[in-house]
């Protein structure tokens, strides 16, 4: 399998940064065993570090924004080439009812599509995974899927399914259904030999392992391909639209671009951007949600380094 | 009383032979080591005792074949194989809940035994938050409380640091007094062995066969005197020698008077 997914390396705070501004862990006074600790504490100001975190991403698209802005108006430039972001951003206020009109049917697509990719992903993989044969059948016919340029193949399913919803949905699991299935796929085979093995001997069954070991594992690798598969989903629907629609933002930016109105196209953009991050934090927040588990391990990671004796016998 | 009887138990794995006739016995309550080189094939006699793998030979328990797998061993793997999205209590419930038990049922039995192992306040706390010990200390608890006629222990020491260890086999053997299991414990630690079996089984390298049974006849608790270290050290050094294939002046089945 080509594609893979590092469920550690995925995200916007990578887990090992997020700590620094913790709460203080148990004192190392006063224990007579090293490996007695007194039960974890909860309440922790995770919030204030991501915000730190956030810092120089903010700066640095400031500057950026800055520059353009400033290109576009000392350079001479026509705001039919190039509108500033200034004017983008007015144009879009006073487009803002037209915008809004155009992005819901947009919003709805993306999701209709995303949540019957995510079911599909969810009950293919769990199938592949229990059918060996369906799994090589399958997974060859899956990559060769990703092989088709969407470009060619937007209008081709508009000219089968007409300009409705269905054709935006089966565009946007077509690009977004992938990612999500190699990951679980990926993520039942990365269970601990150790934790199968254990559950068999108390006597579970094929059913019971998955269950219990298999799904549970997968779900790190699940929320990484999540995550990626979320940010094409918008796209996905906008090359949609593109193709044949009556409403939504990508018939808004062809309709715009063929009026030579570029800052009406680049309002259009920012809005399925902000769509676009919006999805994300949400899936990072579900995945907070989900596995709070993984709070609890960084959470560790900061006492530990803190209540390291070596550290704090120095003068 | 035998309970576990196992007579010249053999496995391979295609042209690699691991297992080249293994016989051992373990007693109703008594704590049985199998203690061998890495790689000698200990973790894949557990396999065949828990029915993950299939092998030759006779294995027994009661007089009756072990076909029944599962059923008997209260099986606890060479990592301690917590799961880390459940909490410690739910991992100590899952043997429970797979026998059938409702969680909440499994969490009243075993919620009371979690001050013995040494993890009260920690019943919901993440794996991860626990130290190495105290997630030794799970997966023993995790283990024990399936109740069931036999446990199996691999190597639940070994990737603790030296400290850690000793702390946790004084632990053990005191939990094992208290509740005379009858176990069969992996392990490579010579030491490990000596203060915790009744008899241990030394495995040669792969492909393994029983090279030595040795008794341990010294009173319990191990680590009280002095007298009782000295003799524990010399059985140690019987075992290292047989183990190193270097002459050995230890016989075959030791009752103490040693060298
Ligand atoms: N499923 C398997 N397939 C092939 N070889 C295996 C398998 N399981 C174990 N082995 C091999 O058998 C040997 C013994 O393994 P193991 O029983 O885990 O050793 P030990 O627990 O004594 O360290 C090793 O060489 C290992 O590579
Ligand atoms: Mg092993």
């Amino acid at each position: 399998m080509a594609v893979s997914f590092d469920p550690m390396r995925g995200g916007i705070i990578p887990a090992s940064d997020r700590l620094s501004e913790e709460g203080v862990g148990p004192s190392a006074i006063g224990e007579s065993r090293g490996d007695i600790q007194s039960p974890p504490q909860g309440g922790r100001s995770a919030v204030t570090s991501a915000l730190a975190k956030a810092v120089p991403a903010v700066l640095a698209f400031a500057l950026l924004l800055t520059a353009w802005e400033l290109y576009a108006r000392l350079g001479g430039i026509a705001p039919t080439m190039l509108p500033a972001p200034s004017r983008v951003l007015q144009q879009a206020w006073e487009n803002r009812a037209a915008l809004a009109e155009n992005a819901l049917p947009t919003i709805r697509a993306t999701l209709a599509g995303f949540a019957c990719s995510l079911l599909a992903a969810f009950i293919l993989s769990a199938l592949v995974d229990f059918l060996a044969p369906l799994r090589r059948a399958l997974l060859p016919l899956l990559i060769a899927s990703q092989t088709l340029p969407l470009v060619a193949i937007a209008p081709l399913v508009v000219l089968w399914f007409g300009f409705g919803l269905l054709p935006k949905i089966l565009l946007v699991a077509l690009v977004t259904f992938f990612p999500m299935m190699v990951a679980l796929v990926e993520g039942y085979a990365a269970t601990e030999k150790e934790i199968a093995q254990m559950l068999a001997a108390m006597g579970a069954g094929r059913w019971r392992i998955f269950r219990l070991a298999r799904l549970p594992s997968a779900l790190p690798y699940f929320f990484a391909g999540l995550r990626i598969s979320i940010t094409y989903a918008v796209v996905g629907a906008i090359f949609a639209e593109y193709a044949g629609a009556a409403k939504g933002l990508g018939i808004y930016m062809l309709s715009a671009k063929n009026n030579f109105r570029p800052d009406l196209v680049l309002a259009a953009v920012a809005v399925s951007s902000v769509l676009t991050l919006a999805l994300f934090g949400l899936a990072v927040l579900v995945q907070q949600i989900a596995m709070p588990w993984e709070n609890a391990r960084s959470g560790k990671a900061g006492r530990e380094a803190r209540s390291d004796p070596s550290a704090q016998d120095r003068p | 009383m035998t309970r576990l009887e196992l007579r010249d138990v053999r496995k391979s794995f295609g042209a690699l032979e691991v297992l080249a006739g293994v016989s051992l016995d373990v007693g109703a309550g008594e704590f049985v080591s199998i203690l061998g080189p890495s790689g000698a094939g200990k973790s894949t006699l557990f396999q065949l005792l828990t029915g993950a793998l299939k092998g030759e030979g006779s294995m027994r328990f009661d007089g009756a074949p072990l076909d029944d797998h599962g059923a008997r061993f209260a099986f606890m793997p060479q990592r301690d194989a917590l799961m880390p999205w459940r909490r410690v209590i739910d991992n100590a419930t899952l043997g429970l809940e797979v026998q059938g038990l409702s969680r909440r049922a499994a969490r009243q039995r075993v919620a009371p035994l979690f001050a013995g192992f040494g993890l009260a306040g920690f019943e919901r706390a993440w794996p991860a938050e626990l130290s190495g010990g105290m997630r030794q200390r799970a997966a023993l608890l995790r283990t024990v409380v399936q109740q069931r006629d036999m446990l199996l222990l691999d190597e639940p020491f070994g990737a603790l640091d030296a400290l850690t260890r000793a702390a946790m086999q004084r632990w053990l053997e005191t939990m094992w007094q208290g509740n005379r299991w009858t176990a069969l414990l992996i392990t490579h630690d010579v030491r490990e062995a000596v203060l915790l079996s009744d008899r241990i089984y030394v495995l040669s390298a792969r492909p393994a066969r029983v090279v030595s049974e040795v008794a341990v006849p010294l009173p319990r608790p191990r680590t009280e005197s002095a007298a009782l270290a000295r003799e524990a050290a010399a059985i140690e050094a019987g075992i290292l020698d047989t183990l190193l294939g270097q002459p050995i002046p230890i016989s075959r089945s030791s009752d103490g008077e040693l060298k």
